[in-house]
């Protein structure tokens, strides 16, 4: 209480007046203005054409039932959940791998900072460039298969193409396993070297050490951040349209074609379909936040 | 319990660089190639004499120095206002500045054109609304880097010695605050800069001129241009990744970014 009353007793003095509280919320009315007209009421429109008949405008259900029944948009989707589930399982195993490579496993100091350096680049590159950086590589005439070639392989008689799924997952694991680097550095740094000696002090193996301390604080963000990189591809649409020209059925390719030409055949379909993809990012933001937030009891 | 075994960290971070240069070394060999039989940079003199390219390129250019403004006059002022007046507001401006990373760009440009091609909003055909997309798009990196910025300083006691020598508020903002904070508004600017440069998806869609879009374009129309301008655009991702790390000294998670 004394506390309380020295505090009211300075307030006058440190504070500016109470007028000026007004001015403060016109400051920050022009951001609000922008991100409504921008952000919030584009995204309502989705939310409410969602839920509307695009001929009648009356209110119904048929397009978010068709979201789980149209094998067109449930076939999407099921392709978009597992380019995402390879590439950020993929992405995270190997990005974890070369992360704890370069900061743990004995290499010079500088190969941590140009891994990071790489890092920030490659997940920064994708798109249309990476798309095509891709094709030159790995395209039927491209500089590795005509590497393979000339040893007496080439992998497109084995079933291996550029522009389905598996080279679409090659190519997105390009800007997958960087960012899991980047995130998840922090909390490798956060191992504590004691907690090694402590567990070789107990006699514990290198196995019992990941079992029962290390993967334990780690597992909460190594899976956290995995679900980031599950939104980060499923969200992706350029470098997919760059190198399939569309020709792969993801969600993101389904809207792009929706709002080029009403492919789905009814507009209400494309809001569906946009809201469904927000939920699914939503969830996947929300998983990476509560994990997160796990690790980071342990490693402050 | 053994440790310094190095010998499987080496082998990771090779199949790393491999994965990393491959499909660059691909494309820079490839680019050379436009002259038959000999190695040139023939297909470089082609792609920037070529005045469609400079015209796409400088547009994209003029787009992220626009962004970067925008934000900038944006963002600071709030940024600013959030830490010291009004911080009670603090929780909504960050989600809502963490809302782009859930909408996805695909998605945000189908909201913008079906809400903005219908009277009374008729501007979709405005420039307006590609900046302002590019904007909410480098939002949640601009924002959380002046942010990060403001937190660093001390913005109680420049404010108030600021008016106590009677300075207004411009003054305040933007000859106080703005030079205090230039290394985080940089790293910001140049993310954004990286972003608007390499994306596609808005520009193609609200059908604007803008060096991704000329480049998916290219790739269908011939071979040795698009390599070429993947080099210049991997170039250009590096400097401004570069610059960022040059003034930042190490600021890892500033890097987290991606239009895909």
């Amino acid at each position: 209480m004394t506390v309380l009353a020295s505090e009211k007793r300075d307030a006058p003095i440190a504070r500016p007046a109470q007028h000026k509280m007004s001015w403060a919320w016109v400051g920050v009315l022009p951001f609000f203005l922008f991100a409504f007209l921008f952000l919030l009421y584009p995204s309502s429109t989705i939310a409410v054409g969602s839920f509307q008949n695009s001929t009648t405008q009356a209110f119904t259900f048929k397009n978010i039932v068709a979201l789980f029944t149209d094998r067109y948009i449930l076939g999407a989707y099921w392709i978009s959940i597992q380019i995402s589930l390879v590439t950020s399982i993929g992405g995270g195993i190997f990005g974890f791998l070369l992360a704890y490579a370069a900061i743990r496993g004995g290499l010079p100091r500088f190969m941590r900072s140009s891994l990071m350096t790489f890092c920030g680049v490659a997940s920064n590159f994708a798109g249309v460039p990476l798309a095509f950086a891709f094709i030159t590589l790995l395209s039927p005439t491209g500089l590795l298969i005509n590497w393979l070639r000339a040893l007496g392989y080439n992998p497109y008689y084995h079933g291996f193409t550029l522009y389905t799924f598996t080279g679409l997952s090659i190519v997105y694991m390009y800007f997958q396993f960087p960012l899991m680097v980047l995130i998840i550095a922090p909390a490798i740094d956060g191992l504590r070297r004691e907690w090694v000696e402590a567990s070789e002090n107990l006699g514990a193996s290198t196995f019992q050490y990941w079992r029962f301390v290390a993967l334990p604080i780690l597992l909460p963000s190594i899976l956290g951040t995995m679900i980031l990189l599950f939104g980060n591809s499923f969200g992706a649409f350029a470098t997919a349209q760059a190198l399939t020209g569309g020709q792969i059925n993801l969600v993101t390719i389904v809207i792009g074609a929706q709002l080029r030409g009403d492919v789905l055949g009814d507009p209400g379909l494309g809001y569906a379909c946009c809201l469904g993809m927000v939920v699914v990012m939503a969830i996947a933001i929300t998983g990476y936040t509560v994990l997160q937030r796990r690790t980071e009891r342990w490693l402050r | 319990m053994k440790r310094g075994n190095a010998a499987w960290s080496w082998f990771v971070m090779f199949v790393g660089i491999l994965y990393f240069f491959l499909p660059l070394l691909a494309t820079f060999v490839f680019s050379l190639k436009a002259k038959l039989g000999v190695l040139s940079f023939y297909s470089y003199e082609q792609t920037l004499s070529d005045p469609t390219f400079v015209y796409e390129f400088t547009y994209s250019l003029i787009w992220a120095v626009l962004t970067i403004i925008v934000g900038i006059l944006l963002f600071v002022p709030t940024a600013y206002l959030i830490r010291l007046r009004v911080p009670q507001l603090r929780g909504v401006v960050e989600f809502v500045t963490l809302l782009p990373f859930v909408i996805p760009a695909i998605v945000l440009v189908f909201g913008l054109v079906r809400t903005f091609s219908h009277p009374p909003l008729l501007i979709v055909d405005s420039p307006a609304v590609l900046v302002a997309g590019y904007t909410v798009l480098s939002m949640p990196y601009m924002y959380r880097a002046i942010d990060t910025g403001l937190r660093s300083i001390d913005v109680r006691t420049l404010t108030e010695a600021a008016q106590s020598l009677g300075a207004g508020w411009g003054t305040i903002l933007f000859r106080i605050i703005l030079p205090n904070i230039r290394v985080a508004i940089l790293s910001g600017s140049f993310l954004s800069f990286a972003i608007v440069m390499g994306e596609y998806i808005l520009a193609q869609y609200l059908a604007k001129p803008a060096f991704a879009p000329y480049m998916a374009y290219q790739i269908q129309q011939q071979a040795y241009g698009p390599s070429a301008m993947a080099i210049i655009s991997f170039a250009l991702t590096w400097a401004a990744m570069g610059i960022i790390q040059l003034v930042g000294r190490g600021g890892e998670q500033a890097q987290l970014a991606g239009g895909h």
